[in-house]
Formats: structure tokens, C-alpha cells, sequence
């Protein structure tokens, strides 16, 4: 029976915890000063605005634990003693292990603008982040957040859950144009205008300003405009968390530097999720990836590795998932930003300007690449499996039906999307059928 | 717009503050007429008689009234048992005279111990020879053997024969009461009822609307809408959350168990009731009329609410229409036209007294529509159960039709978060619901046994006393008091997950055989929650969805709000064909090995 150790506990740790649970009876310990149990980082947000409350957010009940036998411990680590194979504690306790992993997370980035670091000025990452936020917005009314990204938006939207004016700068042309297409990138900005969010696109952050308490009291832009504000959220990014292991023998760039088994250059060290970067990057991924379901995966695969399964890291198609307030996004495959070469696409957007679906095709083969879908929901199912078989676009256009995941009785938009395809794509034009409700109900 | 939902509040709870108060406003005085129009012609006498100073007497409230009223009944009783009971001295008298007989007993000693010639000699004779003439002829050892079943007679007289034949036995008792106390009272209310119909439902409905409809401009866009539900005393077990149940509760207690002190709100609904029936409301009417208004008004809020989604738009005007139409209108106007008060959306066992002596004898006593209406009840049960449900699952009933479900889906939904979603819950559940299935399945056999055979006892028990309890305890304590005035404490659908008997037989054909199922979306779940915190049936939904697991629950009501709260698209209600239905956990994404969830 080793001692296994698991630094942090979000989904890449509690993902490995579980799994090693149900491939052996090692001794499991997750360790976190963060929170005493597992909780959904993603659904932090939701508990600012009400929505849930802290004990919602756990996926498994606190009895869990103990009845599969996972030790969790509440403490922050100070220093891994790699030599010794020990762990040192902040409060001056040590821990023994045979295998560590390190499950650490992201934190927020700062890129020293002047008065980052003043009270009211934070990021959003971690449960502490969220009670930060809590104090810092208490019997606020306005408010500017850095950087258009996935937590910038939510931000904005917690904020607006208190009556909070959110005035958003967002470095780039459109909102997240660094991952969105333009169409995608405008359709999500104008939503947010809709919210009455003041966006201020191609603005920049220049200085934070502090009032006479010492607090925040407003923010300077690029173009020496003052925002007056009792609160800015610092949402350009997070980089991966790795102060613990800086001083260890433990490799890092970036990241904690893993191979494709998630093996640090030190035996007996891996490293999940957010807090590793991979060497050698997989076809068409970052090497760094700080998705919930990449956290996920590498921590059920590092579960086997240690299990004696050795085990590559070998991620399916690529999917993942938002919400920018109340459009729901949905990706499969590959969309860049910008079409590549060989890439040609199909974009509908309904006359709502809600809802948009997009198809990246390869030009020369028509093979499906990708999928955006914006207010539609989209079975993953079969876009994994269209997108793995390699499906030209005609097929995909025939049977779109199969792929839509919206609730019942909602209206169904593949008529007009494939009307629309036709009359772009002549060539690959595909017929038109509607199936009758009795048909469907005895399918 | 602000201000119109301030106004709208504040009007609602003017007509709030009317209708509670109008509670107190009436006095009341019994005048000859009344006691004429409520009783027969024994009863008046004896009224007359034994409560001479009650009538045409003022009382300022309907408890002084009222606990007059129980004081005289118990009286009269107790005088009519003075009178009517065989005396110690009559029972030792007829004991001495079998023993000087050779310990044989003969009904015929009894007219010489207590003669013929008065009324109150001969309704004891009458009695003796209805209760005891089973010790007729018997032979007895000793006295003491026999004294012992004589007193047994008169004591089954004095509880059974005296009180029912001469006195007021408690079914009318409770009927006087409220009749009494209906017709005594006098007050701004019993005058001007459509006046207080106005400043109390009126003024409720129009402040109602007024701060519901502007929420579609204000609330901003369509979409989820469940900013500050936790920080809210009303939405999570706060003070006005309190303070609701408590008066829910209330509420229901005193329609099920005291309706005579709810007179002046009954009168209120008279007006409607006329017009309706042709005649005055009792209090179901009452409670008919404030459930459907509840349904209809908190159906706008549920529309404006989820005016995204079409599912919950169309589901919402489902109930809403069924109430109306099938629960209240269409059941008031049979009675306008002399045919049997009948909810044709109502199944047993939910609809506990389908199969009651007395409502079997109206339906075949109403001619071809009765006995049409019996033969629908029974394929409602046979038939369209099984059937829809395996085609839907129950939610075509719980959540698209009946009564309960609509009341949960729309005045409930503020509440729907408060559902208790632990593993343990979730066995109390179990237990519970089938247990209360089981005894009202015992119950209506009971019930049957007694109408095919006419005989009220099996294995020792009384089969009316067996269908009192559950009417008493599960009918009215559990659907009623606990199903509804626990929403603001444990949710809305108390009721419908721990007691509905028919909930539990609709969820045995949708766990075992049946096309529904809640499908999760490949490998999108990010485990936030916000879909077992909304599930109001208390299923841990995200255990299932974290782990790319078909739902498949016999409690699932298909509300669909799971699917509409999901911030990533991950659960959609399907109904598809039965193979993999109950599927091995999938989760799309990694394709490092094969993935056990």
C-alpha cells in the first residue's frame, strides 16, 4: 500500500483521487487549503449571484470521502522535500508520500500595471477569490473588469446580479476574438451591450488609482480616460500555479513540465490540469490546458499511470463549453479564430442575431473540422462521431437533425440552416425533408 | 416601472391584509329562520329546547358562537343519554331476574323490568333488541358473567344507537357548526360579499400582476432568472418563508379540520358559486376557486419567467388549462346541471374515493354519463397510465396535468431549490411513497370488500374506520397540510415525492418500462449543480450527469427545469426507443483508455 499524495483538490486531483480509489487500495490523501471538500470552481460564479449556495456546488456528499476512503486534509503546502519524499505544511507539520501529484491549479494574472495590488482590485479563481469579492463589492455601484475573457464575462454578469455598473475593457477588437471567429466575437458583444454592460473595445488598461481610504477609486485607460469605479476584476488570464515547486528540483517552464504520461522529470511526481505543460504539445492543442474536462481527463489517466496501467494522454476530439450570460456556446473540433488555409466555413445566424452555428470544413476534401454553435445545443455524441469519421459537409448538412440537443418542442432551426447552406454551397446542395411527428415518436 | 411593481406589491398586500381581516369582521346571531332552514324539525326542537338562550343571542365571534355550539350539542347529548341509557339499577334488576330464571337471559324480561309506557321505554327496548338480542336464551353461570354483557349492550347504545337515532352524532355536529356559523354570521362581509370579493381577491390579483409583468422588462433578456434566490427570506427558508408555510399551514387546517370558523370567506365566494352552480359555495368551492386563481396568476409569473424556453412556456399553459377547465369549471357545471361532481383528470389512487360505497352508487345512479364516467376513471387507471407513461414517462400526468403538479409548477416554483437532495432523502423517499401506495391500494380493497359484500370488518378492522384515517391522515394531513404549507420549508413537491400514491405507480412504469429518460450531453457536464439544486424532486441529478449516465428515475416529473438551468446544454428529456436506456455511464473525450465513470 503506497502513500499517495494529491495537492489540490478541483476536478484534475479529485479526478485522480477517484480513480485511483477504483483501481487499487493505496493510501489516497487530497490535500487543499482551499476548501475542506471538492467543490465546482465553474460554479463560483453562481453562488456570488444567488443561484446556489457554497454546499450546492459540491458534486458528492461529505460522507463520500471517508466511505471510499479518501483522506482529505485542509492545509496549505509550503514546500515539497523532493529528496526526502516529504511534504512540508505551512503550519510546520510534515507528511510523508511514495507518489505525489500535483493538482494546483491556475492563478490569476497580473501584469504590473501600477496599483494592481490595491484593495478592490482582485481576480477570480479560487474560493477565497470569491469571499474577496464578496467584501470587496459590498455597497458598490460601479465597477470595471480587465480583459474579455471567459471569467471577465462571468464576472460582468455576477456583478450585474447586484445592481453593480460594469464598465469592460477588452484589449481586443471584438470580444475574446483571440479564440472566437468575428461573426461569434460580435454576436457575444452585442449580447453584452444588450445587458446594458458598457464594453469598450481596443481600450487598455494604463493605471489603477487610489482614492484617500487607500481603496480603488478608479481605473486610467490607454487613452487617459478616467473610469471612476470602487472595484476592478483582473481577468486576463491565469497562468498555471507553481510558486510551491519553483524552488524544487521539480521542472518547470510555464507550467509543471509533464510528458505525455503526465511524469514530471522527477520519479513519482505528476502533474494534472491546469498547473502542467506539456513538453511536446499535442497535434492541435495548447500546451498548457486549463479546461475543466482536459483537467478532468488527465486526471483519470494519471489514475492509471500510478495504477501500474501506464497510460498516454491521448484526449479525443476537442469540446468545450460556455455560457456568456444567457447564449449557450458549444464547440467540436477545431475553429480558429481566423480560417486557415486549406479552411473554408458556413456560417447561419438567425435574424435574432442570438443564434449562430458555424462549420469549418476542409476546402479541398469538404471533411467536417469543427462546429461553433451559439444558442443552439449540439449532441456531442454525434458531432464526435462526424467529426472522427471524417464526414463531408453534404452528409453533415442531411442529417443535422441528429444533432441538434435543444429541449423539446423548441424551434428547430435546421430548415432554415441548410436552406441557407444550399443557396451558399450550391454544389454540395442537399436535399430538404421534414419528418412528421408520428414518425419521430415511433423512431 | 419599479413603481408599478411597488404599487402592484403594496395593493397585494392590502387585499392580503382585507382578506385576513376579514376574517374577525362578522357577528352572529341564530334566529329562528336560520335554525329552521339548517335543521329538522327534531333538531330545532331540541335546540329550541335546551338552548333557548343561544338564539336570537348576538355573539362578536364565530369561537364564542362556535364553542357555544359544541357546549350545546354536548348537552343535549348527554341529557338525550340521561334519558335514553339503561340505568346501573335496570341492567342489575334484568341480571337478578335471569339468575332467578335458572341463569338463562330472555329478551322478554326486558319489557317487564323497564315497562312500555313511556317514549324513552320503549326507544330502550327498541335498542335492546337491535344491540342485544344475542343473549337471547343464553344460559349463564353466574351473575357477574352476565352483568358484564348487559353492560356491553348498553354501552354499544349509549355510543352507537342513542346518539345516532336521537342526539348528533359528530359528522353533524361538524355540519351544524359550519352551517350555523355560515348563516349567523352578519358583518361588511356577509353584506356587501362582491364589495370584499373586489378588495380582497380583486385588489390580490391586480397587485399580483402588476408586479409580475413588468419582470419581462425588467429582468432583461430571456433566460435564466435565479439571480439572489438564496439570499432571498422568502426563497430560502427566511423569515417570509416562515411566515408563508405558517400560514399555508394554517390555512389547511383550518379548511380540513374547522371549516366553521372560515364562514366569511366562504360567503365571499358565494357571488362566483351562484353564478357557477346556481348555489351557495361550501368550503372545496373556496378552495377550488384560491387554488385555480394561485395556479393561473403564478402560471404568468412561471410564463414570464421561462419565456425562453418553449417547453416551460407550453407545460405552464398545460396545467393552467387543466386546473380550469377539468379541475374547477367543468366539476361545478355538472353539479348546474344535476349530474355528479366529477374531475375527469383525477386518477385513483391519488384520487382516493373513486372507488368509495357512496361515490360508486352516484355514478351508477347517474345514468349512462355516471356510469361513462366510471368506466373512464377505470381506463384513466388501466389503460392511459401505462400507456402514456411508457410513450412520455409521468410527467404527461405530474407535471403537464394534474391538480398537486400544477400547483408545485407555479406557485411552488420559488421554491423548487429547497428540496432535500441527499442519498438519505432519497431512502425515506422510497419508503415512504410506496408505503402510502400500499395503504391506499389495502384501503380501496377494504372499501370494495365492504360494497360487493356489505359487510364492514375484515380481519377485525373497519373498513370505514381504515378509509377515515387515510382521508384524515393522508388525504388531508399529508396532501394538504404538509404538501402545500411545507413548500416555502421543504420544496414544492412534498407531497408528490414522499405521499402520492399514484406518483409512485406512475414512476414504477417509468422506471421499468418506459421510453423517457434524461439524456446527458457526451462529456459537457462541469458538475456546477444548478441542476440538482432546481430539481424540486430532490434527484442529485449532477450524479448522474457527471458521469455521462441516462437519468432514470421513478420520481423524475419531467419539469425539464434540470435541462433549462444547465449552463452547458447537457441534459435534454427524451423519449426514444427503450434500448440503452439503462446505459452503462459514457463519457466522451478521453480517449486515453475506455473510461469507467
Amino acid at each position: 500500500m503506497r502513500k499517495i499524495a494529491i495537492i489540490g483538490n478541483g476536478i484534475s486531483g479529485i479526478s485522480a483521487a477517484r480513480h485511483l480509489r477504483k483501481l487499487g487500495n493505496d493510501e489516497i490523501t487530497v490535500i487543499s487549503g482551499e476548501t475542506d471538500h471538492f467543490f465546482s470552481r465553474t460554479a463560483l460564479m453562481y453562488i456570488y449571484m444567488g443561484h446556489m449556495e457554497y454546499q450546492h456546488t459540491k458534486p458528492y456528499e461529505d460522507w463520500f470521502w471517508e466511505q471510499n476512503n479518501i483522506k482529505l486534509v485542509r492545509n496549505w503546502v509550503k514546500e515539497i522535500q523532493v529528496s526526502q519524499k516529504t511534504l512540508l505544511f505551512q503550519d510546520g507539520r510534515t507528511m510523508a508520500y511514495d507518489i505525489l501529484v500535483l493538482a494546483t491549479g491556475s492563478r490569476s494574472n497580473k501584469f504590473g500595471w501600477p496599483g494592481q495590488d490595491l484593495p478592490g482590485v482582485q481576480g477570480l479563481y479560487s474560493y477565497q477569490d470569491l469571499e474577496l469579492m464578496e467584501q470587496n463589492t459590498k455597497d458598490i455601484t460601479q465597477a470595471v473588469i480587465i480583459g474579455g475573457g471567459l471569467i471577465g464575462v462571468e464576472m460582468a454578469e455576477m456583478l450585474l446580479s447586484r445592481d453593480i455598473g460594469v464598465t469592460f475593457l477588452i484589449r481586443e477588437k471584438e470580444f475574446w476574438d483571440i479564440v472566437l471567429p468575428p461573426e461569434e466575437a460580435s454576436l457575444i458583444g452585442r449580447h453584452i451591450e444588450e445587458h446594458h454592460i458598457d464594453l469598450r473595445k481596443q481600450t487598455e488598461l494604463k493605471e489603477i488609482l487610489a482614492g484617500e481610504d487607500g481603496r480603488v477609486r478608479a481605473v486610467v485607460t490607454n487613452e487617459n480616460q478616467e473610469i471612476p469605479c470602487q472595484f476592478v476584476g483582473l481577468t486576463v488570464g491565469v497562468s498555471p500555479n507553481i510558486n510551491l515547486v519553483k524552488e524544487s528540483s521539480i521542472e518547470t517552464n510555464r507550467g509543471i513540465l509533464v510528458n505525455e504520461y503526465l511524469e514530471t522529470n522527477i520519479p513519482d511526481i505528476y502533474a494534472v490540469g491546469d498547473c502542467a505543460e506539456f513538453r511536446v504539445p499535442l497535434a492541435n492543442r495548447r500546451p498548457i490546458e486549463q479546461v475543466w474536462y482536459t483537467g478532468r481527463m488527465q486526471g483519470e489517466t494519471v489514475a492509471r499511470t500510478i495504477s501500474a496501467h501506464k497510460t498516454a494522454y491521448v484526449p479525443g476530439i476537442w469540446f468545450n463549453s460556455a455560457k456568456f450570460f444567457d447564449i449557450e456556446y458549444q464547440t467540436y473540433g477545431h475553429v480558429w479564430n481566423q480560417l486557415r488555409d486549406n479552411e473554408n466555413q458556413f456560417y447561419w445566424e438567425h435574424s435574432d442575431g442570438k443564434k449562430c452555428i458555424k462549420f469549418v470544413f476542409d476546402d479541398q476534401s469538404k471533411t467536417l473540422l469543427g462546429v461553433n454553435s451559439f444558442g443552439i445545443r449540439l449532441r456531442h455524441q454525434i458531432l464526435d462521431q462526424w467529426l472522427r469519421e471524417k464526414r463531408e459537409l453534404p452528409y453533415v448538412m442531411k442529417h443535422l437533425a441528429k444533432a441538434n440537443f435543444d429541449p423539446e418542442l423548441y424551434s428547430r432551426y435546421e430548415h432554415e440552416i441548410v436552406t441557407s447552406f444550399n443557396h451558399t454551397f450550391p454544389d454540395m446542395a442537399v436535399p430538404i425533408k421534414k419528418k412528421g411527428i408520428l414518425a419521430s415518436l415511433f423512431s | 416601472m419599479k413603481i408599478i411593481q411597488s404599487v402592484g406589491l403594496v395593493m397585494f398586500l392590502a387585499g392580503f391584509a382585507i382578506f385576513i381581516g376579514s376574517f374577525f369582521t362578522a357577528h352572529y346571531r341564530i334566529t329562528d329562520e336560520i335554525l329552521g332552514n339548517s335543521t329538522t324539525e327534531t333538531e330545532n326542537a331540541l335546540i329550541q329546547e335546551y338552548g333557548e338562550d343561544m338564539l336570537d343571542h348576538n355573539f362578536a365571534t364565530s369561537y364564542t358562537l362556535i364553542s357555544q355550539l359544541s357546549g350545546l350539542f354536548e348537552q343535549i347529548n348527554q341529557e338525550l343519554l340521561n334519558t335514553y341509557s339503561f340505568t346501573s339499577d335496570e341492567l342489575q334488576a334484568l341480571a337478578n331476574r335471569a339468575m332467578e330464571q335458572g341463569g338463562m337471559f330472555s329478551l322478554a324480561n326486558v319489557e317487564q323490568v323497564i315497562g312500555a309506557d313511556s317514549e324513552a321505554a320503549s326507544f330502550k327496548l327498541k335498542s335492546f333488541q337491535d344491540y342485544g338480542s344475542w343473549l337471547d336464551q343464553r344460559q349463564y353461570e353466574n351473575q357477574q358473567a352476565l352483568f358484564q354483557d348487559l353492560q356491553n349492550v348498553a354501552e354499544n347504545i349509549r355510543l352507537y344507537g342513542i346518539i345516532n337515532q336521537k342526539g348528533f352524532d359528530r359528522y353533524r355536529i361538524k355540519d351544524l357548526k359550519f352551517q350555523l356559523a355560515k348563516a349567523a354570521g352578519n358583518g361588511p362581509v356577509s353584506r356587501n360579499p362582491w364589495l370584499f370579493l373586489g378588495l380582497t381577491y380583486g385588489l390580490c390579483i391586480i397587485g399580483a400582476m402588476m408586479y409580475i409583468l413588468p419582470k419581462r422588462k425588467l429582468d432583461g433578456p430571456p433566460g435564466i432568472k435565479n439571480n439572489n434566490i438564496f439570499f432571498s427570506a422568502m426563497k430560502n427558508k427566511g423569515w417570509l418563508g416562515i411566515l408563508t408555510g405558517t400560514f399555508l399551514i394554517v390555512f389547511y387546517v383550518l379548511l380540513y379540520y374547522f371549516p366553521e370558523y372560515m364562514t366569511n370567506w366562504i360567503i365571499m365566494v358565494d357571488p362566483i358559486s351562484q353564478i357557477l352552480k346556481g348555489s351557495d359555495a361550501g368550503r372545496f368551492f373556496l378552495y377550488g376557486f384560491i387554488y385555480t386563481l394561485c395556479i393561473l396568476v403564478m402560471g404568468i409569473r412561471m410564463i414570464i419567467k421561462y419565456r425562453h424556453s418553449k417547453y416551460q412556456m407550453i407545460r405552464t399553459a398545460s396545467v393552467m388549462f387543466f386546473q380550469t377547465a377539468f379541475a374547477f369549471l367543468i366539476p361545478e357545471i355538472l353539479l348546474r346541471l344535476n349530474k355528479p361532481y366529477f374531475d375527469f383528470k383525477n386518477i385513483w389512487p391519488l384520487d382516493y374515493d373513486f372507488f368509495f360505497d357512496n361515490e360508486l352508487q352516484t355514478l351508477i345512479d347517474s345514468g349512462s354519463l355516471g356510469i361513462f364516467m366510471l368506466v373512464w376513471g377505470i381506463v384513466l387507471i388501466l389503460v392511459a397510465v401505462p400507456v402514456l407513461v411508457y410513450f412520455f414517462g409521468k410527467r404527461w400526468y405530474c407535471s403537464w396535468v394534474c391538480g398537486c403538479g400544477g400547483l408545485a409548477e407555479t406557485l411552488g416554483d420559488p421554491y423548487r431549490q429547497l428540496s432535500d437532495k441527499s442519498l438519505k432523502a432519497w431512502k425515506i423517499e422510497r419508503w415512504m411513497i410506496h408505503a402510502v401506495l400500499v395503504f391506499a391500494v389495502v384501503m380501496t380493497g377494504g372499501v370494495l370488500y365492504t360494497y360487493f359484500t356489505g359487510s364492514g370488518q375484515v380481519f377485525g378492522l373497519s373498513t370505514y374506520a381504515v378509509r377515515e384515517t387515510y382521508g384524515a391522515w393522508i388525504g388531508a394531513g399529508f396532501a394538504g397540510v404538509v404538501g402545500t404549507g411545507f413548500y416555502p420549508l421543504m420544496g414544492n413537491r412534498v407531497w408528490c415525492r414522499f405521499g402520492c400514491p399514484l406518483a409512485a405507480y406512475l414512476g414504477m412504469v417509468q422506471r421499468f418500462k418506459s421510453r423517457f429518460r434524461i439524456t446527458t450531453n457526451g462529456g459537457q457536464c462541469i458538475s456546477c449543480g444548478n441542476c440538482s439544486t432546481y430539481c424540486e424532486m430532490g434527484i442529485d441529478v449532477r450524479w448522474y450527469a457527471q458521469r455521462g449516465q441516462n437519468i432514470i428515475r421513478s420520481s423524475c416529473v419531467g419539469c425539464g427545469i434540470c435541462s433549462a438551468v444547465c449552463p452547458r446544454g447537457v441534459l435534454n428529456l427524451e423519449n426514444a426507443p427503450e434500448s440503452g436506456r439503462l446505459n452503462e455511464p459514457i463519457l466522451i473525450g478521453n480517449d486515453s483508455f475506455k473510461i469507467q465513470a
